[in-house]
Formats: C-alpha cells, structure tokens, sequence
C-alpha cells in the first residue's frame, strides 16, 4: 500500500490498467475452475439418483452385468435355428476384403476363450474366433413393468396412502395450532406470556427420546400403538420450533394493522385470520413445506408405533422390503423412486420457499 | 346485559384468556407429551420395567449399569463420538468450501444450488438403500470405479467393521447441500464495503478470507456444528436400514440411538431405555453449553452486542 503512494501519478494509471487487465484474467480463471469443481460435485450428487433410476428399469438379467452400468444395456439376441444367440460384431480374417466388421451370432463355447460364430442370414457357415476380441451388440433395454411388480409384492399403494394421511392431517394440526400458539406469544403482552416462552424455546432442544418411552406407554393405555393416531394427533398441539419461527415473523408486522381491525369491531381470531395469516403467507407455506419433508421421511416412530403390515408408511415398508427382497435390487430401486418422487416434485414446485425457509432457520433462527 | 358482562371481566383479564385460549395448544401438548412424559420417563430410569408388568423400583442402578458393568453403552457412545468426530469436520470443511466456490459469481448458480439441495429432501431409508447398494462389494458401483480409476481395491464397506463407519461418514457428504444453502447466504451477507475496505488497505485473497470472510461466518459455523452433534446422537434410520437394526457388522455402526432403541423396543428393558435417554439428554445439554460458552472466545457477532 505505501508502494503505491510512492509512485508517481501518470505511470501510476497506466501500471493500475495493466494490473486491471491480469486481475481480470485471473478472476475470469478462477470462476472457470470454480465451475469446473461444482460441475464435478453435482455429477457425483446426482449420479445416485440416476443408478437409483436406472436399475428400477432393469429386468433380473440385466442386473447380473458387473459392474452394473449406470444404462440399462442389454445384450442383442438373435434366433438362429430356432433358438437365441447373443450378437457380436466380429472382425473376420479374409471374409470380407475391405476389413468391415461383420454382425455373427455365438452359437457355442469352446475351450480356450474361443466360439463358433455364425452368419445368422446363413447359418450352415461357421467361423471360430477369441470370444474376448469381439464385441458384443447391445441395445438399451428398460423394464418399466418393475414398478408395477414392486407395487403389488407388497401393499405399497396402501403405505402410499398411510404416508399421505399421516402427512396432510398433520400439516393442518401443525398449521392451525402453531399459527394459533405463535399468534398468542407474539401479541399479547401478560407476563407469564414470556415465561412461558422460554419454556417453549428450552423444548427445542430436548431429545425425542427422553419423552418417548413414557409416551409410547401413554397411547398404548390408549389403545392407539399400531394405529395412525400418535403419528397424528401429537401435530394439534403445536411444536416449539415452527412455534418460533412463526413468532419471529409475526413481531415484524406493526401492530397499526391489529389496531385497525380491532377498531372495525374484528376479534382476535377474526384479526388472526384477516390481517395476519394473510401476510404471514410466505413463513406459513414454508412450515407446511418442511412438515411434509419431515412427515414424509420420517422413519422413528411409524417403526415404533406401527406393527402391522397395512399400517406401515412408505419408509416403513420399504425398509422391510429392502430386507425381505435383498435379492430384487430392480423392484427394491423401483419402490423408491415412488418414495421418493413427491418430496423431489414438490422441492421442484416450491423451491423458492424451501430455499428461503432453510435460510430463515438456519442463519436467523 | 352488554354492560353488566363487560363489568365482570377487566380488559386485562379478558386479554389474559384470550392469550391462554391461543396458545393453549401448545400447552396442553406441553404437559401431555413433554413435561408428564419427562417425569415419569425419569420415574422410569429408577426402575426395572418391561411395560407389561408394574415398573420395579431398583433406584440408580440403571445408571450404574450403563456407566460401570454395560461395555455396550461405552461402545456405543464410541462409534457416535467417532462418526461425529470424521463426518462433522469433513462436512463442515466440504460445505463451506463448495459454498466460498458457488458465491464466486459462478453461471448458473441457482440450477447447482438446485443440484445440491437435492439429497436432503429425500433423507431417510431411501437414501441409505441406495447407498447401501453403491458401496456393495457385489453389485455395488464405488468399488468397480475406485479400481478402474485409482487401481485401488475397494473395501467391504459396510460388511467391514473398519470400514462401516467410513462409510456412513461419505454418504453423509452427499447431503452436504443442506448446509451450503446456509453458508451461502451466510456469504451473501457480508457487505462487499467489507471487502473493499480490507482490499484498500492491501489485503490478497488469503488475507480477506482470513480476516473478513472466516469471523463473519463463525456464528453461521457455530450453528451448524451444534446441530450437527446433536445430530450425531440422534441418527438412527440410516444406520437401522444399513444394519438391518443389529448395529452390524460386528456392532461397529452400534450408534447410541440404535442401542436405545434396541433396549426399549428389542428387549423391551424400559427402564434402561430411559436412564439412557437421560444420558443422552445430559450429553446434548452439555454438549450444547460447552460450544455456547466457549462461543465467547471464537464466535464473532457483528456489532458489539452478541445476539442471545
């Protein structure tokens, strides 16, 4: 920096210029390698979704080829003499005189790597040839029948179905209540009121498993273990932290709007659904958003509290079936495709709000 | 009638019962599912009880148990510290590096933010079937591309003790996007007057990030390190699916949840479950103070005065 002052004015523009010029450059290579590292690390991400989609489309033959290639290839058969035979594209010495490669069907083994091959248009000729220096035709080959065969194994309509109930009644006990809780803690102004706060903040951080044992015996008093209610019905009584981050939205709205509205004769609930619902849009959405992600997902407690097969969610489902059909990676890779198909569609459609509602939690929170 | 009603009821008053009719909700959840459950969750802990039979009171041996004679309960905080210990680190030094690279004025950054967000919307059994699948010896794709890439033979992954945890530690990588949304409006934050300033003054690259970008960033670093401690004593559904709910091979992916949940709901011992439940509450609580007072000394809040 005292360089810089030293020198003298007129080179001083010129050095500055050049100097522009080479940090540009450098800044334009620096963004390009940028790229390059990301692009990398977004192949990688993305490259479990398409071996995930790509083996729910192959067929059990398919599945043998190791190592399983991220295509669905199959191996292109031909019938000669009344029966099928894998196709090569073989190089014969001498057949034909410019050296083209020729399609032959391999119509037996022989020792020493070697097989008979054969024009398949004129099968009483035959060639022998190393095996290993051929190549073999193939074709891309999908078997979109595995997702119906995963679906009717075992009753996945029906987990589809729990998942969905599960997931939807909870968002509206979610919603209603925390809209209600935080609405309370952000505009009413009795003392207790913030005692209560912080005892609804310190509930943030208790693990689920300290309450669980104790609720667990509580719903099976209750007759409800293997049922959907305690997946259900613990969502009408709000959660500390959707609680919150309600809360914090409702302080930026002035208290001017409440006024107007009470003025007008409104009561709360009527101010709650009118004035401040409307505008708290955005933060609502977001719950209801990251509730779905987590009903969805959430694998704890359906294990816990769901016993029998017909109640099992998605997770639960495909959990077991992963464990009982070890051997059907297609149909196990199909069954999660359907799983996992409506959170992926719904970060597609709201992925503004998901972007945003993380950003909220995570740095403001 | 209006007025006799209005006389019975002060404005306050009537503020007051609106106030507990809002968030009643949550209070009625609040002792039904949080505080009575807390009690008798630490009733329980002082008890022998199988949920069948009345609960048996033996005092704090549950806790002696987990502490002096189960070499489990050792084992499996173990393998949560260890997995915490690799995936914590690497995730953090992964996300915030992808994220310093995303805010470089990069083309297109929303469609590799899209990309990278991607896996956490999926977490959970899906997720670890398919990487359970990759890391397979046999059919998987990992080893096959680290031979033909690297000539490196691949391990047995998730069929070897040693490697299990490894393991689980890369596939949490992959959802490494989940923090580099954070990071990156973490990123965006940072008036640019900042950086002009430091570059007037001489900094180089290093420098800026050293003396501008890394303090700015430490509550956001702060925040993320906690949750993902927490994080580590709660995981659980990547494991169960991995393991088949054994903790296998050889107990090495026994995290401390798995082991809880073996113990309530495999051998049905609920009052062990419980006491360690406790255990894991005191960890997280401690864990959690321990990173917010030693906050003081490395976390650096814009403005004087800290936030909370």
């Amino acid at each position: 920096m005292a360089s810089v002052e030293m020198q003298p004015v007129q080179p001083a523009v010129s050095v500055s210029h050049s100097r522009l010029q080479s940090m540009r450059l450098s800044a334009l290579a620096g963004r390009t390698a940028a790229t390059f590292v990301i692009a990398i690390g977004a192949v990688i991400i993305l490259i479990p979704f398409l071996f995930m989609i790509s083996t729910s489309l192959k067929s059990k033959n398919q599945l043998r080829a190791v190592p399983p290639p991220l295509i669905p290839w199959e191996a292109t058969m031909v019938e000669v003499n009344g029966r099928m035979e894998p196709l090569f594209r073989v190089t014969v010495d001498g057949e034909t005189a410019d050296g083209a490669m020729v399609e032959m069907a391999l119509v037996r083994n022989q020792p020493g790597g070697m097989g008979v091959f054969v024009d398949p248009t004129n099968p009483t000729e035959s060639v022998t040839l190393k095996i290993a220096d051929q190549t073999p035709v193939r074709h891309i080959e999908l078997h979109p029948e595995n997702y119906v065969e995963a679906m009717t194994a075992v009753p996945f309509p029906r987990y589809f179905l729990n998942t969905l109930i599960v997931t939807f009644v909870g968002m509206a006990g979610v919603l209603i209540s925390c809209t209600m809780v935080a609405y309370g803690f952000s505009r009413f102004r009795a003392p207790w009121l913030n005692w209560l706060f912080i005892v609804l903040l310190s509930t943030i951080m208790l693990p689920r498993q300290v309450t669980l044992i104790p609720v667990y015996v509580l719903f099976q008093r209750l007759g409800w273990v293997d049922t959907l209610l305690p997946l259900i019905v613990p969502a009408f009584f709000a959660n500390a932290y959707d609680v919150f981050l309600l809360r914090q939205f409702f302080m930026t709205i002035p208290l001017e709007m409440d006024d107007a509205a009470k003025i007008d004769g409104a009561s709360p609930i009527q101010t709650l659904w009118h004035v401040l619902v409307p505008q708290a849009m955005p933060v609502i959405v977001t719950v209801a958003i990251f509730h779905f992600l987590y009903a969805w997902n959430d694998f704890y407690e359906p294990l816990i509290f769901l016993h029998s097969r017909d109640n099992w969610t998605m997770a639960v489902g495909l959990q077991t079936f992963n464990a009982l059909y070890s051997v059907n990676t297609h149909l196990i890779m199909a069954a999660s495709v359907v799983m996992v198909i409506p959170p992926v569609l719904l970060f597609f459609l709201a992925q503004r709000q998901f972007i945003q509602g993380v950003v909220i939690s995570g740095v403001k929170g | 009638m209006r007025q006799i009603r209005q006389s019975r009821l002060t404005l306050a008053q009537k503020e007051d019962l609106w106030a507990l009719f809002f968030i009643s909700p949550w209070l009625i959840g609040f002792l039904i599912f949080t505080a009575g459950p807390m009690i008798m969750s630490f009733y329980f802990s002082l008890t022998r009880y199988n949920i069948i039979d009345a609960p048996i009171w033996i005092g704090f041996d549950n806790y002696l148990r987990a502490f002096g004679r189960d070499a489990l309960f050792w084992h499996s905080l173990g393998v949560t510290l260890y997995y915490g210990s690799l995936a914590l680190p690497l995730g953090l030094v992964a996300g915030f590096s992808l994220s310093m690279l995303l805010n470089q004025r990069v083309p297109g950054v929303s469609v590799w933010r899209t990309i990278y967000f991607l896996p956490s919307v999926i977490a959970g059994v899906a997720v670890a079937i398919v990487w359970s699948l990759i890391f397979s010896p046999q059919v998987g794709i990992l080893n096959p591309f680290l031979e033909r890439t690297f000539g490196v033979k691949g391990p047995g992954w998730f069929t070897d003790p040693n490697w299990a945890i490894p393991g689980l530690v890369i596939m949490s990588l992959w959802g490494v996007g989940g923090g580099v949304i954070i990071y990156l409006a973490g990123l965006q934050g940072i008036p640019t007057t900042f950086y002009d300033a430091a570059k007037v003054d001489g900094a180089n690259a290093m420098q800026r990030f050293r003396y501008v970008t890394l303090p700015m960033m430490t509550p956001v670093i702060f925040y993320t390190l906690v949750l993902g401690l927490i994080g580590a004593f709660q995981y659980f559904t990547e494991v169960y699916v991995i393991s088949g709910g054994s903790g296998g091979p050889q107990r090495a992916t026994l995290f401390y949840n798995l082991y809880l949940y073996q113990n309530a709901f495999k051998f049905n011992e609920m009052g062990y479950a419980s006491a360690l439940a406790w255990v894991l509450f005191l960890i997280v609580l401690a864990l959690t103070l321990l990173i917010f007072r030693s906050s003081a000394l490395w976390v650096y809040y814009e403005g004087e005065v800290r936030k909370r």
